[in-house]
């Protein structure tokens, strides 16, 4: 690790001026990623500004609407126990529950993980399938335009996220095949039909640009929400990843296999 | 015996201080004035060095020395060696490549070190590291053995034309080709038999202290065998003469094997303490662990096994290329000659067998000896043919092998090994059993009904270990005699010090060797300490690796016991004025038979130390040592029965049954056991399911961390049904075989066979990831497209 000089705000505010203050600053939460990077010297920043004391970034609260807000310091471990997010949408606590290790998801964040926007990482799969809404410190952000590709969100240099707003959900489940070593997905699919009976579909870990939505999913399951609707449903593997973990056609089958397991689970 | 004695339960007594975090490893060791080391290694699988500036990192904060290999050549550092010579059929010896502790010339892998910092912080001197310029022009690199053997593959030494080490053979070729010319029926595989790398828990380390004033250096080192790396340390890199030199193997996290070897970040830091004049550390973190510590297996074969026609095997014929990477590491030599293919007869009475091994240089980390080293690359190919072979003339597994057990003994193999004592059929019956083998069909029927396709798989292993009758591997090439030494230490008090040139790096010594004092002496485990890992407390010993501390090292144990115990009973017989042929241990006493005289063990102790009353002529004091050589190598042999699970739509593998039905001769400690076998049976499940250690085709290691490298987790593993069956072996007082490798020798083929079994075909490689299984499955869908 090279040297960096580590700040404790207790605001949202004084996070934010720090964040503008210098060009080299980062943002710390759980520290899953971001200090490995550190430790392997893949990343040098100048600042790391430590999220996990504001209180503002923390709870689970129901909305009016029957959503769920999440703030973005909660951990996967605090997601995956919550009873809100296990009666209202129980799709979210699975996903929560199968993110890496106990170690992980005690320290690893919500606010982390979409920001950080790992091809392999299981919440953006959530936010887009839900149609949930980023908030940050300075505005309001669709799902559908904040995973903008590989490690890439539509964060502007100093912006946080403060919390996710996602939308009531009828139905909502996560099937993850995990790779292997890492455990991140291989292939995960998460399955939703929202409030108002439409039906969303996004995958993880496949896509060459990261999270997506399946459409010819989302009109099978619209029409006929079964685990048999998606069987037939192909996803071309020509924008799919490939390693040396999987091929893009096995990453193909995956999905389809993951499609049917979370349309089961979701009943 | 009693309830510390041989064949009890005693729970390790090194656990304590593992468990509560008061191990001491080497990296808890601090040096006054200590300096930290970290390497400059090469991006490049293959590259000539133009140049190297060190002037930027020398300017930087808290660096005392850049050095590179000029000034280590120019010092007389010698080159890294391998000690197992070699012969090529054509009588030629291994080509063996210059290996420098720095290279100066030409970098041929991944990681390869090519100059040191010294400064005051780990972190500084790796800050300087990253500011030494080297100048570099890339090669091409060759990381495949086959590829590495064709025309016009890059070269990765002068001294190895076609970048081959040695070609090699043993057993009798016409024989072997006179049986497949008559037999009724010919098996046929190619076999790859996977790169692993070694990942113990604690990564290697060092810290090297040189006294100018003595012109002594000490170094704590993560050794399996610290006098064998002061011996070659001594001999052949010119460091100092032995007696100038403490090598301490502390607490070490797991060897595996990969902490036989010297390698050169070690010589480095005992180099550099004396050129800098201050103590220097090194600690290797998980990256240069997957770039250098010696990886293992790596093995392409090609197999045929001929049947009579009543399927009995009338000749094995087997060629391997195996890839030693880019430079021969220690022992690397000796892996897939005499420690693979001399294992070939498996459990079978094969008349005639023929194996050529090729050997050749990658731009891949070296490959050594790694858990089993050899025996599992021979059993896997031995165990897969056998089940194939049984497949195609439609036989159980079971009963072929039945079939072609070796039943009397001695009996001499065609390649070299005569195996001392077994009963094959014991095992196998023992892990039919329990694995319930004649409900098999039922289970199978049930999984289909939950979609799932079950598969069951056999393998009878055999393997060596009690490394080594030293006679017999010196005519091999080896460079060293592999007995074992022993002391016992007796005080005035009684407690006792056993002093061995064994290691323990997880096996659990500290608990074992002290039960065969307490089976002795009827003392308590609690009242005896094992010294070890230390060239200035234990005079010699040949370090621990090849199942070998239970055959050779406490053997050795048990020689000084003996003359220990004669010299008590002698002193007992004195003060009790009995004869001494009617003293008996019994207890912790010293009895006379028939009698009701006894003494404490302690007292006579004592009356040894206060020598005031002695046998006359008799010299004062309770110690003895003993050299011990092995007449043989012992024989560990077993049977594993493998069942899993298949979910078709994915691939993916569950084992729901493992069995491992072992024959480890005599028992010390039964649950130890239990946790050499699962440890093993879990690398070897890694290895068969998950492991694999992947290079890109210009050298870059893909598998260098844990995000990409899959170690097995305690849920890829089903729990274990473990069972034994005895018979003694005869070359050893005690009557052991050795069991730390069994499991990972063993159980890679069961696993193999019960997806082959599963899925309907007899070709699947290691590791069988839930894609290769899948497309397996596709291709036996569609016969008609399959490629
Ligand atoms: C062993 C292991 C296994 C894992 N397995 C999985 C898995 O199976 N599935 C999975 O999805 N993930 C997995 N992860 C990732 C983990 O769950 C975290 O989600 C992830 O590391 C990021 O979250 P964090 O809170 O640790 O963020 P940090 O590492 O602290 O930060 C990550 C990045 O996000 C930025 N950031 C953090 N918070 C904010 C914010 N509020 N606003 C803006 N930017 C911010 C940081 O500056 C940094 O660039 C794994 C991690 C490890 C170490």
């Amino acid at each position: 690790m090279y040297e960096t000089t580590y700040h404790r705000p207790k605001t949202l505010a004084e996070a934010g001026s720090l964040l503008a203050k210098s060009d080299e600053a980062k943002l710390l939460a759980g520290g899953q990623t971001l200090i490995p990077t550190m430790k392997q010297r893949l990343a040098a920043p100048s600042d790391v500004i430590d999220l996990r004391h504001i209180e503002d970034l923390k709870g689970i609260t129901e909305t009016p609407s029957g959503g769920v807000r999440i703030g973005a310091a909660v951990t996967h471990a605090e997601v995956a126990s919550s009873d809100i997010v296990k009666r209202q949408l129980p799709g979210v606590a699975t996903l929560a529950g199968g993110i890496g290790d106990p170690h992980v998801r005690h320290m690893g964040t919500l606010g982390g993980s979409i920001a950080n926007n790992d091809p392999a990482a299981d919440y953006p799969a959530a936010l887009l399938a839900l149609g949930a809404t980023v908030v940050t410190n300075k505005r309001e952000i669709a799902a559908d335009d904040f995973f903008t590709a590989l490690f890439e969100t539509a964060l502007g240099e100093d912006e946080i996220v403060t919390a996710v707003v996602f939308p009531k959900a009828e139905k909502s489940a996560y099937a993850k095949y995990p790779n292997p070593a890492s455990r991140y997905a291989m292939a995960g699919v998460f399955v939703a039909k929202l409030g108002d009976g439409s039906v969303r579909v996004a995958a993880t870990g496949a896509g060459q640009g990261g999270v997506f939505r399946i459409g010819a999913m989302e009109q099978a399951l619209g029409s006929n929400w079964s685990a048999d609707a998606v069987a037939g449903v192909k996803v071309s593997d020509g924008d799919l990843l490939a390693d040396i973990h999987g091929s893009a056609a096995y990453r193909a089958n995956l999905l389809t296999v993951m499609a049917k397991r979370a349309v089961a689970a979701a009943g | 015996m009693g309830a510390e004695g041989i064949g009890a339960r005693v729970l390790r007594k090194e656990d304590r201080r593992f468990i509560t975090g008061k191990g001491r490893y080497t990296d808890d060791m601090t040096a006054p004035g200590m300096g930290f080391a970290a390497f400059v290694r090469s991006p490049h699988a293959h590259a000539a060095i133009k140049s190297i500036d060190t002037s930027a990192a020398a300017d930087m904060p808290g660096v005392t020395a850049v050095l590179t290999g000029d000034q280590l050549v120019g010092d007389g550092v010698g080159n890294l060696i391998c000690g197992w010579m070699i012969h090529s059929k054509d009588g030629t010896p291994m080509k063996m490549g210059a290996w420098r502790a720095l290279e100066a010339e030409r970098v041929r892998h991944v990681g390869q070190a090519v100059a040191v910092v010294v400064a005051d912080t780990a972190a500084q001197a790796r800050d300087a590291a990253e500011a030494v310029m080297v100048d570099y022009e890339e090669l091409p690199a060759v990381v495949d053995a086959i590829d590495a053997m064709k025309e016009g593959a890059p070269q990765l030494h002068p001294e190895a034309e076609g970048n081959l080490i040695y070609d090699w053979e043993i057993g009798d070729e016409t024989a072997t080709n006179e049986a497949f010319a008559r037999a009724k029926h010919v098996t046929r595989m190619e076999i790859f038999n996977n790169r692993l790398v070694p990942n113990a828990m604690e990564p290697r380390a060092a810290l090297a202290a040189y006294d100018e004033a003595e012109e002594h250096y000490t170094l704590w080192t993560t050794s399996q065998n610290p006098h064998v790396a002061r011996l070659v340390l001594s001999a052949f890199y010119n460091i100092a003469p032995e007696h100038k030199l403490r090598v301490i193997a502390p607490d070490v996290g797991g060897g595996f094997g990969s902490k036989i070897y010297i390698y050169p970040e070690e010589m480095v830091c005992l180099w550099a303490s004396k050129r800098t004049g201050r103590p220097v550390k090194w600690v290797a973190d998980r990256t240069e662990a997957f770039l250098t510590d010696a990886h293992g297996r790596d093995h392409h074969t090609e197999a045929e096994m001929a049947l009579d026609e009543h399927n009995k095997i009338i000749g094995l014929r087997v060629k391997t290329v195996a890839n030693l990477g880019a430079y021969m590491s220690l022992f690397s030599s000796s892996v897939p000659t005499y420690l693979y293919a001399t294992l070939l007869s498996g459990q079978y009475d094969i008349p005639a067998i023929h194996c050529n091994v090729k050997t050749v240089y990658t731009n891949t980390t070296p490959v050594d000896a790694y858990r089993g080293a050899g025996r599992p690359e021979a059993t896997y190919v031995v165990e897969r043919m056998m089940e194939t072979a049984a497949r195609e003339v439609g036989m159980d597994p079971a009963e072929f092998r039945r079939k072609n057990f070796i039943r009397s003994f001695p009996h001499q193999t065609p390649v070299i090994m005569c195996y001392d004592a077994g009963d094959y059929e014991a095992s196998l019956d023992a892990a039919m059993k329990a694995a319930d083998y004649a409900g098999f069909g039922t289970r199978k029927a049930e999984a289909a009904k939950r979609g799932k396709l079950r598969g069951i798989g056999f393998s009878s292993y055999i393997e060596a270990c009690g490394i080594a009758p030293s006679q017999a591997v010196g005519s091999l090439g080896a460079g060293v005699g592999l007995w074992e030494s022993a002391e016992v230490r007796v005080n005035p008090v009684g407690t006792i010090e056993v002093l061995t040139g064994s290691h323990s790096h997880g096996q659990g010594h500290e608990t074992t060797f002290a039960q065969l004092i307490a089976d002795r002496f009827g003392v308590p485990t609690d009242s005896v300490s094992i010294v070890h890992g230390d060239t200035d407390k234990v005079q010699f010993g040949m370090g621990t690796y090849g199942s070998r501390s239970g055959a050779v090292g406490m053997s050795a144990v048990v020689k000084a016991l003996d003359k220990v115990e004669a010299k008590a009973k002698k002193i007992a017989a004195h003060l009790m004025e009995a004869a001494e042929g009617d003293i008996v241990i019994e207890g912790g006493e010293l009895k006379v038979a028939g009698t009701d005289k006894s003494l404490p063990f302690f007292q006579v102790a004592l009356a040894a130390y206060t020598a005031h009353n002695l046998p006359a002529g008799m010299e004062p004091g309770l110690k003895e040592g003993a050299f011990y050589d092995p007449t043989n190598f012992t024989f560990p042999a077993g049977t594993y029965v493998c069942e899993v699970e298949i979910d078709p739509d994915t691939g993916r593998t569950e084992i729901v049954n493992f069995v491992a039905a072992d024959d480890f001769g005599k028992i010390i400690n039964p649950m130890i056991v239990e946790g050499q076998v699962h440890g093993g049976l879990t690398q070897g499940i890694g290895q068969a399911l998950l492991e694999n250690a992947s290079y890109d085709e210009s050298g870059q290691l893909l598998t260098a961390s844990y995000m990409d490298y899959c170690m097995p987790r305690a849920d890829d593993v089903p729990s274990y049904k473990l069972t034994t069956t005895e018979t003694l072996c005869p070359g050893n007082p005690l009557g052991m075989k050795g069991c730390g490798e069994a499991g990972a020798i063993g159980s890679p083929p069961a696993v193999i066979n019960a997806i082959t079994n599963a899925i309907g075909t007899n070709e699947i490689d290691m590791p069988a990831t839930p894609e290769k299984v899948w497309r397996a499955i596709q291709a036996a869908k569609m016969p008609a497209a399959a490629e």
